[in-house]
């Protein structure tokens, strides 16, 4: 009898990249709820259009490209880029200045370096820099959480959706009737005038640790993220790494000097911390890939991030500090290989 | 009976993989009859190929030597029943890939006659150095696939300072329960075939290694050793984690040393013999049976009826498939070894070696959907047992730099297959890695090529710069014993030439 040749091992693969995006998109689900909740309809919005965009992108690029469409349509990492740029992006957001972002992450960045895989910059972290030197104001339209004892004005279903599709806010209103400066850019404006940590804090917006409304959704994030760490999706390297990176310097400089120095509770569920540390650091086409290698690029991240905070012109520092230890990656990788089981350490395989 | 112990080493990475062993485990071994035609290929071993020593037509006894060895990892093959050689041919093997090489084959005429018994009972009056000898006499070579010479593996170890010889029962890959239930019916051989081993090294500590998936196994062992009452011999009870069975993987569990790279176990004071050559070592010292069966298992969702059986050494494999119940309707793959290590085969004509621990006859397993770029998640790297980069590799396998393959020790790689397995972009890392080392080892046969070359040549030159120089100073010598010697020469000289032209008028 004849039978067919193969390679071994024949042993089914245990894995593949497609359901390891759909669990990363399942684990934003409960933070994408608390943020609808909190923050209104507009995150729905701008995740259709960035999933839109990034999908056409993807699509168009496959096409000139000449390489096979349904693969790359049925990987989901577009979406999962949408998903991120979503989170990261204001609950009142015009469809060109997400879409700009969505193309920018999937043409630019992902694919005119080779595609999934051969993006030296997170895509999601590129398009959101991009929209953020390009249209730095819509940047700042966050509505005001959901809590009773704020005063602002809602805005209806429709209302977001005509401000996403126009860029227009109803006759009557203006856009400091309906949105607020987020707890972090409270914090940097507060102690540029001087005010200390503890006075600013007072501020409602400041909710519990990190602001309304952010500190439960950094919560769901790290439901989802313990999820995907349960699920071996994501190594504790990288999350730690950014943890420690941004909650260690933190931690120090409020123990000095508390006044100018917010703590680390507010460092970690202000802005996009929690984002960060479970769903966008832990990107792994480019992340450091060697064990001790994800956490320093961790740690540079989170360290990163605490700088930017403190010194930079940037109320968050996240996307600059990921695309920064990005192009760090290759020396990381290198600087921190493994040791070759047989071999001495530091000394190199035979070559 | 003696209970295992558990201190173990380290290891790292590793799968826990379903093992499918039940299957074929449920019934004792299967002897197989002697069948109509044994295939011996004369290359059952990893060194240069036996020499027949018999020719077409000969009669041939059961035992009797057929191919004796040739260079010095050879192995003697020996003929597994009586009857006729009628021809040396090349045929289908598995070795090779299911290409062909050459093979023995014997018409057998069911009587089954053997040579005379020459067992050495009283194996402990002989001189290690003749144990070994005898040892490499009975074809043994290493029976968990590696098929390493026994005898010389044994000679080499003697010449180190060898502590520890590990009985590797192991058996990590899926599928296989060869040495499973080997151990289970024949503990007390395995057991003294390791008394003859240590005899044979003059070595006193036995560690019998045995994965904890095998409960059965480990009582077996444990009864057979309380009988024996050697307290040279230890059992150790190992985690089931795949590959925790390959010979530098199990000495880095048992003693918690790492084999250097590039190295042997004996590096570490260690010898790993498989608890089939154990066997094997008994068989052939004590009762005079060299190398002529092995169990071997016949499983995968391609047979009807899994099973562990004893085939002679040279049994074609589609008559053992019968004695599985044939094969399933959507069979599609044959596999010689294990579904990690395992050679995938053309033909059921292929004969049983000693290699044989497991064919297995599976339906499709191809991953689907496309092998995507990597997105260097890193699972692979985790789950390696030396520490490799397996994702840094496959880089380099692309871009073909054999410098940073090295340094990134592809050499190192044991193939175990793993990192292919955890790899959601389905790319066949360990068949790019065989395809690298494959060309690594290329390159070098062709420096060492060109370099002969360039000796050649360089050698040439020199040999026709010496010729020259020799021709010039011959000429200057000359040149100069006619100065020196002055007019008078000079005119003697004229003097003969016109002596010359007189006598030869033209």
């Amino acid at each position: 009898m004849k039978f067919e040749r193969r390679e071994a091992p024949y042993w089914s693969p245990q894995a593949n990249v497609a359901s390891l995006m759909l669990q990363v998109l399942a684990a934003l689900v409960p933070a994408a709820i608390a943020h609808v909740w909190f923050f209104g309809p507009g995150f729905i919005f701008n995740l259709l259009v960035a999933a839109i965009f990034a999908l056409a992108g993807e699509a168009f690029m496959m096409w000139v490209r000449r390489r096979p469409l349904e693969v790359a349509l049925s990987d989901y990492s577009a979406l999962v880029t949408a998903a991120l740029l979503a989170f990261a992006l204001p609950s009142l957001t015009p469809w060109w200045v997400t879409a700009t972002g969505a193309l920018f992450g999937v043409v630019v960045a992902k694919h005119l370096y080779g595609g999934l895989g051969f993006n030296i910059f997170n895509p999601a972290m590129a398009g959101y820099v991009v929209i953020l030197v390009t249209f730095p104001m819509y940047l700042n339209l966050w509505v005001a959480p959901r809590m009773g004892d704020i005063d602002y004005q809602h805005l209806t279903i429709l209302q977001t959706l005509v401000f996403t599709l126009t860029g227009n806010l109803p006759d009557a209103l203006g856009f400091d009737a309906v949105t607020r400066a987020t707890p972090l850019d409270v914090m940097k404006s507060g102690l540029n005038n001087m005010a200390t940590a503890t006075e600013i804090r007072a501020n409602p917006v400041m909710g519990d640790f990190g602001g309304r409304g952010w500190e439960w959704i950094g919560n769901f994030l790290a439901l989802g993220g313990f999820w995907l760490l349960i699920k071996k999706i994501i190594r504790w390297q990288i999350p730690v790494g950014v943890g420690v990176g941004l909650l260690g310097p933190a931690f120090i400089m409020y123990l000095v000097d508390p006044g100018t120095s917010p703590g680390p509770g507010f460092h970690l569920f202000a802005g996009a911390t929690i984002l960060c540390a479970f769903f966008i650091a832990t990107d792994p086409v480019s992340a450091a890939t060697s064990p001790k290698g994800r956490l320093i690029y961790g740690l540079g991240i989170g360290f990163l991030i605490w700088c930017i905070r403190r010194w930079g012109s940037y109320a968050d520092g996240v996307a600059f500090a990921v695309l920064i230890m990005n192009m760090a990656v290759p020396a990381i990788d290198y600087l921190t290989r493994p040791r070759i089981v047989g071999h001495d350490e530091g000394v190199e395989a035979d070559g | 009976m003696t209970a295992p112990t558990y201190d173990l080493g380290k290891l790292h990475g590793g799968l826990r993989l379903q093992g499918n062993k039940q299957e074929s485990t449920t019934q004792p071994i299967l002897e197989v009859p002697v069948p109509s035609q044994l295939v011996l290929p004369i290359e059952q071993h990893v060194g240069e190929p036996a020499q027949p020593v018999v020719g077409v037509g000969d009669y041939v006894l059961k035992g009797q030597l057929i191919a004796e060895p040739d260079g010095e990892l050879g192995a003697p093959v020996h003929a597994s029943s009586s009857g006729t050689v009628v021809a040396i041919e090349r045929w289908p093997v598995s070795r090779r890939h299911g290409d062909k090489a050459p093979c023995i084959v014997i018409e057998c005429d069911g009587k089954d006659a053997a040579v005379p018994s020459s067992a050495i009972p009283d194996y402990q009056s002989q001189a290690p150095a003749d144990l070994l000898l005898r040892i490499l006499d009975g074809g043994i070579v290493g029976l968990g696939g590696a098929v390493f010479p026994t005898a010389q593996k044994l000679m080499q170890a003697r010449t180190c300072d060898t502590e520890y010889l590990i009985l590797n029962g192991v058996e990590c890959e899926p599928y296989i329960s060869c040495d499973d239930v080997l151990m289970r019916e024949r503990a007390p051989e395995i057991l003294s075939g390791a008394q003859v081993l240590m005899h044979a090294l003059q070595i006193n500590v036995c560690y019998v290694a045995v994965e904890s998936d095998k409960p059965e196994a480990l009582m077996r062992l444990g009864e057979a050793l309380a009988e024996l009452d050697d307290d040279r011999i230890v059992l150790k009870q190992v985690p089931t984690i795949y590959p925790s069975g390959g010979e530098d993987q199990l000495v880095q569990l048992v003693t918690n040393r790492e084999v250097p790279s590039g190295g042997l176990p004996t590096d570490v004071g260690c010898i790993v013999q498989n608890v089939g050559t154990a066997a094997a070592i008994h068989d052939w010292i004590l009762r005079s049976e060299p190398l002529i069966s092995r169990v071997t298992t016949i499983t995968g969702d391609g047979v009807v009826s899994p099973v562990n059986i004893r085939a002679r050494i040279g049994t074609p494999i589609e008559e053992v498939i019968k004695l599985a119940g044939g094969y399933t309707d959507h069979v599609k793959h044959l596999i010689i070894g294990g579904p990690m290590t395992g050679k995938s085969v053309t033909t059921d004509e292929v004969p049983l070696v000693k290699a044989s621990n497991c064919v297995l006859a599976i339906s499709d397993t191809a991953p689907e959907g496309d092998e995507l770029a990597c997105i260097r998640c890193g699972d692979c790297a985790a789950v390696c047992p030396v520490q490799l980069l397996p994702q840094q590799l496959f880089w380099y396998a692309c871009a073909d730099d054999e410098k940073k393959l090295r340094e990134f020790g592809l050499i190192d790689c044991i193939e175990c297959g793993c990192c292919d397995l955890v790899c959601p972009s389905h790319i066949p890392l360990t068949a790019d890695f065989r395809i690298a080392k494959g060309r690594i080892r290329e390159l070098a046969d062709e420096k060492a090529r060109a370099e002969r070359a360039r000796h050649r040549f360089e050698a040439r030159n020199q040999r026709l710069e010496h010729e020259q120089q020799e021709r010039e100073a011959e000429l200057t010598r000359q040149k100069d014993s006619a100065k020196s010697a002055g007019p008078a020469a000079i005119a003697e000289i004229l003097k003969r030439k016109q002596q010359d032209k007189k006598d030869d008028p033209r």
